[in-house]
């Protein structure tokens, strides 16, 4: 492949190639065929940025990534997308990274994401986000489709469960839902359900499409017609089921291992961050959760409606300490309704500080992925934010049904 | 000939003139060329190895951030061998651009931790005051022993 066909990336950063990640950057960004630019700028621009951009940093390299910032937004460097990039830790860069990727999103248009990185942040972590911002930046049209055609399947092979649809003709016909333990026996346990229940057979289906963690894994075994990361597949899949795949929505899927809130416009995403530093924000804390008492998952959500979250306190939003702050209460006499209602709380409230403040709210908001079935998850939700929560039909398997919507697109082309 | 730090630590000029006088500078660019062209370090050639933001916990712990720890890696060592510094207070990033601003406290304090000898000067903005810089930068030079003191 030439040059040409290379997805340009703007990096934006203050000193990626001083933390040990740089490697990491270059290989993500290789693996996609896209190429990291450094946008040009006058370095006399240093000294007047600052009050340019109206953000006065005593970090000169913060101030480089402002001046790159406009420099990518005055279009000195042509590029498709741009990923934003600082130290994990650093209170000033955390600033400055947010006023970036807004002002580079509303003054150009262009995708932007933002990671901030430690040390040991590798390839494969960078890589869906990446790939997001790649796949935005050139398969708008692939984004566009918004009704289902012909036989197709899409399998979501998530950190913790594997699901599957089927549909046909625009309706969901068939659905499987198993726990993720070998990614492709699960992968192959999820179709076949949903094969099952749809009452067709494999050979019959016009399309696969694959996403979530295993999506290359699976996609391979497959011979899966589309891999495709979560962000865009999800979004799709959000607003499909949602019926809202023109106009502004929002987005929060909370997986089980990591979150996303995307702010999508007209079905494509825009803004958006991926969580994944913390598992005390994740469906994993609502599982232990339920585990410390005693009750099925698919319980806890009606616990949690009937307790008050108040009544418990919680000390911490790790998930070592949080479940430590839950036994605690417990042993003081908290009932486990209180106490699954501040696990669902405290899962919504760090989404809300750590993901949403980054991410413009636009209603409608669709909330989805495995806990979205947690009644207690979307009450907190609501509270918190004080706008109405849409959960839209098969929430769960968002995934899977924006793969298989997606990947119809394939079945014209036969 | 002393070993002279110098703050901004990739200032040219600074670099420059602790050369006339007939001193060693320290300087982050000499470290980062031998980075980028010793073979088999790493390629393409980058500043810094995934390694030595673990080699920068000596300066600065882990809680630390990893960009302040990977350029600590390089800096550190030069504050360790340093036998004078020169540390130029508010520059214009022309004059030698210190990127990260708690990576410039840490460097700035350890400096002046060490018991060497040690000018601090603030960057000139008139021309009088220029001459000054030079000047103070230029009578503390020659207050260090150099090669043929030691002779």
């Amino acid at each position: 492949m030439s040059n040409s066909d290379k997805v340009k990336i703007a990096l934006v950063s203050c000193g990626s190639e001083y933390a040990g990640v740089q490697k990491e950057l270059e290989s993500a960004a290789s693996s996609l065929n896209a190429e990291l630019v450094y946008p040009e700028m006058d370095v006399s621009s240093l000294d007047t940025i600052g009050k340019e951009f109206g953000l006065e940093v005593a970090s000169p390299d913060l101030r480089l990534m402002m001046a790159r910032a406009k420099a990518v937004v005055e279009g000195v460097a042509p590029v498709d997308g741009v990923f934003v990039a600082t130290c994990f830790r650093c209170a000033e860069a955390a600033i400055v990274r947010n006023e970036v990727r807004r002002y580079i999103f509303e003054d150009s248009g262009l995708p932007v994401i933002s990671y901030s990185f430690t040390e040991r942040t590798t390839a494969a972590t960078l890589l869906t986000r990446m790939e997001a911002l790649t796949t935005i930046a050139k398969s708008k049209h692939l984004l566009a489709r918004e009704n289902q055609e012909g036989l197709t399947a899409g399998i979501d092979s998530g950190s913790t469960t594997t699901k599957a649809v089927v549909m046909r003709d625009n309706e969901i016909i068939g659905e499987g839902w198993v726990p993720t333990i070998k990614v492709l026996e699960s992968a192959e346990k999820a179709l076949q359900q949903a094969l099952d229940q749809a009452g067709v057979k494999r050979e019959d289906l016009q399309a696969i499409g694959t996403t979530g963690y295993g999506r290359f894994l699976i996609g391979d075994h497959f011979n899966a017609d589309l891999m495709q990361e979560e962000i865009t597949v999800n979004s799709k899949g959000a607003v499909y089921l949602a019926k809202a795949q023109q106009g502004d929505a929002t987005v929060i899927d909370i997986g089980g291992m990591d979150n996303k809130a995307i702010s999508v416009q007209d079905g494509i995403p825009g803004m958006f961050t991926m969580g994944g530093v913390c598992a005390g924000a994740s469906g994993r804390f609502l599982e232990m959760t339920s585990k410390r008492l005693g009750v099925d998952i698919t319980e806890l959500g009606d616990l949690a409606i009937k307790g008050m979250q108040k009544n418990v306190e919680m000390n911490s939003y790790c998930i070592v300490f949080g479940i430590q702050s839950l036994v605690n209460s417990l042993a003081k006499g908290a009932t486990p309704e209180d106490v699954a209602a501040a696990a669902c709380h405290s899962v919504v409230e760090q989404i809300f500080e750590q993901q949403l403040q980054e991410v413009e709210v636009k209603e409608p908001l669709i909330l989805v992925g495995g806990s979205s079935l947690i009644a207690g998850v979307p009450k907190a939700l609501k509270e918190l934010l004080k706008i109405d929560v849409v959960v839209p039909p098969h929430s769960q398997d968002i995934g899977a049904v924006g793969a298989a919507l997606l990947v119809s697109g394939f079945v014209d082309k036969e | 000939m002393a070993k002279i730090f110098i703050y901004p630590t990739n200032s040219l000029i600074l670099s420059d003139l602790v050369e006339r006088f007939g001193h060693k500078p320290l300087a982050m660019m000499e470290k980062i060329r031998e980075k980028i062209t010793t073979v088999g370090v790493d390629s393409p050639p980058i500043n810094i190895t995934p390694e030595d933001p673990k080699l920068g916990l000596k300066y600065a712990a882990v809680e630390v951030p990893a960009g302040v720890r990977g350029r600590m890696s390089i800096v550190g060592p030069q504050i360790d061998e340093a036998e004078a510094a020169i540390i130029v207070l508010d520059s214009a990033s022309a004059f030698g651009c210190m990127g990260c601003a708690r990576t410039n406290e840490l460097t700035k304090f350890l400096a002046r931790q060490k018991d060497i000898p040690r000018l601090e000067v603030k960057y000139p903005r008139t021309e009088e005051e220029g001459k000054d810089f030079v000047y103070q930068i230029a009578e503390f030079l020659k207050s260090l022993p150099n090669e043929e003191d030691e002779e």
